[in-house]
């Protein structure tokens, strides 16, 4: 197979089987927890939790100042994954294609910018999860894989532009396979917590609300 | 009948061309393929004292655009070529010949020629149901292919056709079209792509088969020194794609200021050829000047990529037709996995037992 | 049951519910708990990562409910929980870890890790793997009515002696009244003085109150356990007390986890909400003050500070009244400066500091609390819970610091309008 054939492939078939794998995958799983059934609160609650749930979304996204130390890289990579790939034009014109209408893009020497100090971050967080005695402890091979899984696609996608590496051809197509290896790893392994962590945040929101709980 | 044949300078000399002409021949081609001048003189040299190459051309499944592209051709001409420096024995559109007497002189070439002759094919060989799709005086182009090939030095596919497939093999493919390379396999091939090929591009590369041989090919087989660079890497709106201006539609004001055509399709980035810097109709223009986007004409299955208009960022099939029915399927999965779930923890919890007093006191 | 091994993994599937799969889906081990937890940050152990104390429980949701983990154990790629392992944490789950919460302060993606320690506990025990300790005290409070295993004599004689002192008659088993008050065993044993402290209180406030002969304990091992069965049967016998004396407000007194096990684990464990309410003596206290029926004078004007009990203020959303309390008697307040829903835990809750063992833990993670209270340079803490009183009193003489340790109750009391001086 030749480069384009590769990358008429990563665009065509695999694009849509990982799409397909994800979103089968992404809905089994939030189905999957909810089965599992959460038992009434029957003690007097302080308030219904539904307000406070809902809050807990948003609440937990606000950094914690204590722990600066230990998120800021991941506060960095995160924000520059949603600018990167949410605002980036070819990428814009992606999602405006599958969804219909999509948002604006950036000029390109800010997602630049922003995937330069992502690909920075990143390579923080693995070192943090080797020299941090918490993280580390907690570490298993899922989470040195998903690391790479969410590392490429940045990588790729800066040589890409930057015609770096080899043939464009080629390396297009290998961010394209790139970000569909993330696609698919995405419902099995913990990078799954990019939907549940909804869920997480309302049961606890809501239950922390029942009892006037801060925070 | 195999004579001693005359060497090309005799030719020259006999048909009144005159030395400083032969050598502005030989600059021209020299320039096109970016080489010193100095090869200009070595390239003289060697063309003086060859003969006069034998060209058999081959079309198969074609449109005849690839002809009518190198009949354009400006330099060097393709009259000059064929009249000054090959033998072109066999045409189907330019010979005067026609049907036995066409084929025959075709044998005849082979036979006088055998092992020295150039072999030429513009379009692609169908094979399904035994190759009934694309035959010539009753042989199947695959047949014709093999039989040809057999004894030929070299063989050029000229155009996407014979060198990828091109139109017909776009899916469904009916005619199970395929390229040249995918037949023979023992014989040095040279691939020159494009929907058409860009006539100074086919003649240059002829000519420099002619006095040096076969040139530093890529990995799809065509000569680098036309096909080393992609469009994008050339375009002169490349500014703009660096800065992020795109036109939005055709005769937008971005249009208008001739701002990149990535998001109307442009496949530039991904398409290799000699577009952007040579330019088509003696150096006048090319299609991203025209304000139209590269359709990637010279990459194997361009017709498949996902459209002309579509962005090549965009999901060539589009991805998204199945993610309702994805969803369906997760649903319905994730339900059979709640069945399961929700059996297996009841079978726990009606296998515990209370906690009791005697518990506390036991161990 | 008989406990064994199979009764634990049992109970451990059967504890499993949809917040802890959306927990466990959403964990990216990122650490961050362990920044919030006081043995972690105090000891540097990586092993009191508060998620890491979970791993046997995040194993069993991946094999039993998850697609991929089961088909990871059909191809024999995964690894079952052991004896062993459930051994190795008991000192991850009991010993090291006082449920004080603070991990579930600072998981981004919002996980209740402690929810999950307590659900953990519950098949621990099960598994026959409860500390000793703790198995001693629910025998205790089972059999003899009250966790430290004194009588109701006792306790009589006590009230007693607080009727003969305050000169205001205190009610045992006395129907219709306003409050069923409840008392843990350290306050009975050590902080007695409340009973009549809160004669007084109550007598000027016009608040009626009686004590109950069959269920005057607050503590409750069998939550400290995770014995919900357990719980239950401690919880129902104070329920009964309060439907046969036919009270609507029962009061939970100064004790952290008694508010956590009557107030909101009570009616769940149960099955049935109650026919009552349920208030933490300072949430009453508060309630009187805000009704004017709590006449003050004067305030306690050395510089103090409060240490918020986990249970009561951080997981039991008691947090205004001891403040609004605090600025009514006192008159030098500063806040710790990690204070309310984020301050440290004392560790001596959970059923810590019950067990033998867990002194030199508990040394080494007072330190926080030392460094806490030094740095504000105060001369006394006031808490509201009997535990955090008797273990910060133990820290401060352990470290030889010269500061003073009040219960709210006490101050509140020690400031009351004496009819005579109005």
């Amino acid at each position: 197979m030749n480069e384009i054939e590769l990358l008429n492939w990563a665009r065509g078939p695999g694009l849509t089987y990982a799409t397909i794998f994800m979103v089968f995958g992404l809905t089994l799983r939030v189905i999957e927890i909810l089965a599992m059934g959460r038992d009434k609160e029957l003690a007097e609650v302080r308030a219904s939790g539904v307000a406070n749930g809902w809050r807990m979304i948003l609440k937990r996204s606000i950094p914690e100042p204590r722990n600066w130390k230990y998120i800021t890289a991941a506060y960095i990579w995160h924000i520059g994954l949603l600018i990167v790939v949410f605002f980036f034009i070819p990428h814009t014109q992606l999602f405006r294609d599958v969804f219909g209408w999509w948002f604006g893009g950036v000029p390109s020497f800010i997602i630049d910018f922003f995937t330069v100090l992502s690909i920075a971050a990143l390579l923080y967080t693995l070192v943090q999860r080797f020299t941090d005695p918490a993280r580390r402890i907690l570490s298993r091979m899922s989470d040195y894989l998903a690391w790479l899984v969410t590392f490429l696609p940045f990588v790729t996608g800066y040589m890409a532009f930057h015609r770096l590496g080899t043939d464009y051809t080629l390396m297009l197509a290998l961010h394209i396979l790139s970000v569909e290896l993330l696609m698919v790893a995405l419902p099995i392994s913990k990078l799954s917590h990019a939907v549940t962590f909804f869920m997480a945040r309302y049961y606890t929101g809501s239950s922390f609300g029942r009892r006037g709980i801060q925070a | 009948m195999t004579s001693e044949k005359p060497v090309l300078a005799d030719e020259l000399q006999r048909r009144g061309i005159s030395r400083r002409s032969f050598l502005k021949f030989c600059s021209s081609i020299a320039s096109a393929m970016a080489m010193s001048p100095a090869m200009a003189s070595e390239m003289a040299e060697k063309l003086a004292y060859t003969r006069r190459q034998s060209v058999i051309w081959l079309s198969f499944q074609e449109c005849t655009g690839c002809t009518e592209s190198i009949t354009r051709a400006h330099k060097p001409s393709l009259e000059s070529l064929i009249f000054d420096f090959v033998s072109l024995d066999y045409h189907h559109t330019l010979q005067a010949a026609s049907g036995d007497a066409a084929e025959h002189a075709r044998e005849m070439a082979m036979h006088d020629n055998g092992g020295e002759y150039l072999l030429i094919v513009d379009g692609s060989i169908p094979l399904k149901d035994g190759g009934v799709y694309s035959t010539i005086a009753g042989i199947t182009n695959l047949e014709m292919l093999k039989q040809v090939a057999a004894d030929a030095a070299a063989i050029v596919s000229v155009g996407t056709c014979a060198a990828y497939g091109g139109l017909p093999r776009a899916d469904p493919n009916p005619t199970g079209a395929v390229a040249v390379s995918d037949i023979i396999s023992d014989k040095p091939i040279i691939n020159i792509p494009g929907c058409p090929p860009m006539p100074v591009v086919m003649t240059g590369v002829l000519a420099h088969v002619l006095t040096f041989g076969i040139p530093e090919l890529d990995s799809l087989g065509r000569p680098k020194a036309f096909f080393g660079d992609s469009i994008h890497d050339r375009c002169y709106r490349r500014p703009f794609y660096d800065r992020g201006q795109f036109a939005k539609s055709f005769d937008d004001e971005g249009a208008r200021k001739g701002w990149c055509l990535y998001e109307l399709g442009c496949k530039g980035p991904t398409t290799h050829n000699a577009c952007a810097t040579l330019k088509w109709n003696n150096g006048t223009s090319f299609p991203i000047q025209s304000g139209h986007g590269c359709i990637g004409c010279s990459e194997p299955d361009f017709w498949d990529a996902g459209g002309f208009y579509k962005a090549l960022s965009t999901g060539a099939d589009n991805p998204g037709q199945w993610a309702g029915n994805a969803m369906l399927a997760g649903v319905a999965g994730g339900a059979a996995a709640a069945y399961l779930n929700r059996g297996k923890k009841k079978q726990a919890s009606d296998a515990v037992e209370p906690v009791t007093i005697d518990d506390m006191r036991g161990k | 049951m008989t406990t064994s091994f199979e009764q634990g993994i049992n109970t451990l599937k059967k504890v499993i519910d949809a917040p802890i799969a959306s927990y466990f889906s959403s964990c990216t081990s990122c650490g961050l708990c362990a920044q919030g937890c006081v043995f972690y940050t105090e000891i540097g152990d990586a092993r009191y990562t508060p998620i890491h104390r979970l791993e046997p429980m995040r194993r069993i949701w991946e094999q039993e409910y998850t697609v991929l983990g089961r088909l990871k154990k059909l191809v024999g790629l995964s690894k079952a929980v052991t004896q062993q392992e459930l051994q190795d944490h008991v000192e991850l789950v009991f010993e090291s870890c006082t449920t004080c919460g603070r991990c579930s302060m600072m998981c981004p993606v919002g996980n209740d890790i402690v929810y999950m320690i307590r659900k953990m506990r519950e098949g621990m025990t099960a598994a026959g793997l409860a500390p000793k300790e703790l198995k001693v005290a629910a025998t205790k409070t089972l059999e003899k009515g009250s966790v430290m295993g004194f009588p109701m004599d006792t306790l009589e004689a006590m009230v007693r002696a607080a009727e003969k002192e305050t000169g205001i008659k205190i009610n045992i088993d006395e129907p219709n009244v306003d409050y069923l008050l409840l008392l843990s065993s350290a306050e009975v044993m050590q902080f007695n003085e409340i009973i009549g402290a809160l004669a007084q209180i109550f007598e000027q406030a016009g608040v009626t109150w009686t004590l109950s002969s069959t269920a005057h304990e607050a503590g409750n091992p069998g939550m400290h356990m995770g014995a919900s069965d357990i719980e239950a049967e401690m919880i129902n016998r104070i329920v009964a007390a309060a439907e046969e004396l036919n009270i609507k407000r029962v009061i939970s007194p100064e004790c952290g986890h008694a508010y956590m096990a009557i107030r909101w684990e009570g009616p769940n464990v149960i099955g049935r909400p109650y026919p009552f309410k349920v208030y933490h003596i300072i949430e009453v206290l508060d309630r009187l003050r805000a009704e004017g029926r709590l006449k003050t004078t004067g305030c306690e004007d050395e510089r103090l500070t409060f240490h918020d009990p986990c249970q009561a203020a951080r997981r039991g959303g008691v947090n205004e009244p001891q403040r609004n309390l605090l600025n009514m008697v006192t008159c030098n307040f500063v806040e710790m400066k990690d204070t309310q829903a984020c301050n440290w835990c004392c560790g001596g809750g959970g059923g810590v500091s019950s067990i033998e063992s867990t002194e030199p833990l508990r040394k080494k993670i007072f330190h926080r609390k030392r460094r806490q209270i030094e740095e504000l340079d105060v001369t006394t803490v006031v808490t509201m819970c009997a535990t955090c009183r008797n273990t910060l009193e133990e820290g401060i003489e352990d470290n030889g610091m010269e500061v003073e340790v009040l219960g709210l109750t006490e101050v509140v009391a020690n400031h009351l309008l004496k009819e005579k001086e109005a």
